[in-house]
């Protein structure tokens, strides 16, 4: 056992945390008033050739493995869980899933253009109806000599407006359930392809958020990602991925609260003395101090068995996602207890981290499909 | 970074899982019902030398390192938790403050039987009045000659039925406060030295907790550990080894609840189902898996940042707070889990509920690992 970073990811670690103190946190909390996406940011991570992060060097990203990608999300989220989450989406679960089932073809036109930030991606899974249940999706699509037709709704998709391509499920073959499922790359340009509204969430709000319409939307037989049939798998393997990013998010989100109240606590003062020096608020901290740590060695467990690539890791990539955005619910909680009511207001970070804690334990999986995940795998083993 | 276990840790842990499962489990609840000692689970551990996991083969111990003495706590703790803590006790507060503080001649005297296992070791820090407040030691130790007088009462020993020899921490100097306390080693037959009342516990009902009494006991100067007003640090120091103990004593008990509830759930039918159909089980357990893995994650952590020679003792509070109010979560469960049928003796985990309690306490209650905790965040 080795639970050091190696010199590489700590180099990579300071190298994110550094930038995201300059860069990142300064703005983050202007962003989020304003509700505006995060261009400047995006841009820059591009610059420094993180914005690919996942994306093999031969197409041009950075080539990190999922450790290091953990590493890397959660410095940003530590700043900022929208840009967090943007650049989790575009890496984990658009070239995630075009590195591991996209054809060459695939790779070359999508991949050094993602990694070079010439454009955004984002994956649609989830419908209006249907979301933990996502065998059951009413898009449809049917093959018209080389063009597949989509129809259907998709909702709650990450990096609308912003995202050039889409991984999109749909039904190939409705009557077969989770097995007449297929993934295609869906272009913003396709005839038939709309973006509805863009919800007006909570947190993250420097996210973008919203459905996918699809009407008779054309998608060339050349954008089928993998074979008819193996949507179900595509997507349920790219969300075990993904949600080690979730998990690495909610682990920097929690970071930057327990930073948040430390700094808080030494200076603020009650009864005539620093307030961190009442055990109330010392075992508030110490609480979260070891919540957290216990997280992020959940995530980097989960991150280092996928890495090794000849392992199960559903069952641990779950333990982290539930585990991570649980504690960082408790965390937001109790950083914005020790702000009293400073933490209410927008004037500190904690009532953001707050908001954003909130959807860790949604999306990418609630916390009660990650349970159904865990039991399963548990009672299979007995 | 690499969180798996090595080949040869997997080696130990399934070796003592194994020899457990065998060996300790099966009469786990006889111990737990008459309150006798385990002189014969100790005697079998000493077979396996695992009573001096961590000590140089040079002083009778294997020579391993701190994850492993952490997963053979687990292990035990898993089929006893009684069990558990006794040879935790003597590997961790009685073999290493000798290896660590002691002289050569002390080394020899007392650290070789007792990590053979031959002889059992026992630690005196809590006293009736001084439990977390430790600095505030009633217990004095007057030197006279070649000999320190030890005066004054010490509580809640573990595994003091039974042993041989004692660390006593006492006041040499009242009026240094924590810098006045000094450590001796006492052994059992000691003049003025005798056991006091027995413990009836809650939980780990055999691990041979007693009240120690020393009036007037003589112990020779030579027996003094470390130097005259060392002892604080060297409690401290101990503790902070003896908390990944605990931590890995909470594991096996959480793991304990973890593994019986899930088979339980199997075979209980409700509503003509088993129960582990519902989600409502299903939850249960896997918040148990998921916080037990967290648990062994950081004891793991504490263990590993024992052994880089560095200072441990943010990571060892936090593995030890988390771990210890884990095991108490997933006892609450697996007796819920359990229904009717988990208050009653007949099945194992109405014990694990009652062991589980103590490892909020010992060795440093939750709030004293807060309280460290916190106290390293607000210094950096």
């Amino acid at each position: 056992m080795d639970f050091a970073l190696t010199e590489e990811q700590g180099l990579l670690r300071d190298t994110m945390r550094e930038f995201v103190s300059r860069e990142i946190s300064p703005e983050a909390g202007e962003l989020d008033r304003l509700s505006q996406f995060p261009s400047r940011a995006i841009q820059r991570l591009a610059e420094l050739g993180l914005l690919g992060m996942a994306i093999p060097e031969a197409f041009g990203g950075a080539g990190l493995d999922t450790l290091g990608s953990a590493v890397a999300i959660e410095e940003i989220a530590r700043g900022s869980a929208s840009l967090a989450v943007t650049v989790s989406v575009t890496n984990s679960v658009c070239a995630g899933p075009i590195v591991r089932f996209g054809n060459e073809d695939q790779r070359r036109r999508y991949l050094p253009r993602l990694a070079k930030g010439e454009i955004l991606g984002g994956f649609s899974l989830t419908e209006p109806d249907s979301g933990s249940d996502a065998a059951h999706l009413r898009t449809r699509a049917s093959l018209e000599g080389d063009t597949y037709l989509l129809t259907g709704d998709k909702a709650w998709v990450s990096n609308v407006q912003v995202g050039h391509v889409f991984v999109v499920l749909a039904a190939t073959r409705p009557e077969q359930g989770s097995h007449g499922l297929t993934a295609f790359l869906v272009e913003r340009d396709f005839p038939g392809f709309s973006f509805g509204k863009v919800e007006d969430k909570m947190g993250l709000r420097s996210s973008l958020t919203g459905s996918l319409e699809l009407q008779d939307c054309r998608v060339p037989v050349a954008n089928r990602l993998g074979e008819e049939g193996q949507g179900f798998k595509i997507a349920m393997a790219t969300l075990d991925g993904a949600r080690i990013g979730i998990a690495a998010q909610a682990v920097g989100i929690a970071r930057g609260a327990l930073q948040e109240s430390i700094a808080f606590a030494r200076q603020r003062k009650a009864f005539g003395r620093p307030i961190c020096q009442f055990q109330a608020i010392q075992f508030m901290l110490a609480d979260m101090a070891t919540a957290i740590d216990a997280a992020r060695l959940l995530v980097h467990r989960a991150a280092h068995l996928r890495d090794r690539g000849d392992v199960q890791f559903t069952k641990e990539a779950s333990m982290a996602k539930l585990f991570a955005t649980e504690m960082v619910n408790r965390v937001a909680y109790q950083a914005v207890q020790i702000h009293g009511a400073y933490g209410y207001s927008r004037e500190y970070p904690v009532e953001r981290y707050y908001r954003d804690a909130r959807v860790t334990t949604i999306y990418e999986g609630t916390s009660e499909i990650q349970r159904l995940v865990i039991a399963r795998r548990l009672l299979e083993s007995v | 970074m690499d969180l798996e276990l090595t080949a040869e840790h997997r080696t130990i842990r399934d070796m003592v899982r194994d020899f457990a499962a065998r060996e300790i489990a099966p009469r786990a609840a006889h111990y737990d019902r008459t309150r006798e000692f385990p002189y014969d689970n100790v005697r079998k551990c000493a077979e396996l030398n695992l009573m001096g996991v961590m000590v140089p083969e040079q002083f009778g111990g294997s020579g391993l390192d701190t994850i492993s003495c952490a997963l053979i706590i687990e292990e035990l703790s898993r089929a006893c938790a009684s069990t558990g803590v006794i040879v935790s006790v003597n590997n961790s507060l009685f073999c290493h403050p000798v290896e660590r503080f002691g002289t050569e001649d002390q080394k020899q005297r007392f650290l070789i039987p007792h990590a053979k296992g031959e002889k059992i070791g026992c630690f005196c820090l809590s006293e009736p009045a001084a439990g977390s407040d430790a600095g505030n030691q009633q217990t004095t130790a007057v030197r006279r000659g070649d000999e320190y007088i030890l005066n004054g009462t010490k509580n809640f020993i573990t595994n003091g039925v039974a042993a041989d020899t004692a660390i006593v921490f006492a006041a040499t100097d009242k009026s240094k406060r924590h810098h006045g306390i000094s450590a001796l080693i006492v052994e059992k037959g000691a003049p003025g030295f005798r056991l006091g009342k027995d413990e009836v516990k809650l939980g780990i009902t055999c691990s041979g907790s007693v009240e120690m009494v020393f009036e007037d006991c003589r112990v020779p100067a030579t027996s003094l550990l470390g130097a005259e007003g060392l002892g604080f640090k060297i409690a401290m120091n101990t503790l902070d080894g003896g908390r990944i103990g605990i931590a890995a004593q909470a594991v096996g008990i959480a793991r304990a609840c973890l593994e019986e509830a899930t088979r339980y759930s199997k075979q209980r039918k409700a509503f003509g189902k088993t129960i582990s159909d519902f989600q409502a089980i299903q939850f249960m357990l896997a918040d148990m898996a998921t916080e037990v893995d967290a648990a062994r994650l950081l004891t793991h952590r504490a263990a590993w940042t024992k052994d880089q020679g560095g200072r441990f003792s943010l990571e060892a509070a936090q593995a030890k707070l988390f771990s210890s109010e884990v095991a108490m979560r997933s006892a609450v469960k697996a007796v819920q889990i359990f229904g009717g049928y988990g208050y009653m003796n007949d099945y194992p985990v109405e014990r694990y509920f009652r062991d589980a309690k103590i490892t909020e306490i010992y060795e440093g209650t939750s709030e004293i690992q807060r309280l460290v905790i916190a106290t390293t965040l607000l210094k950096d």
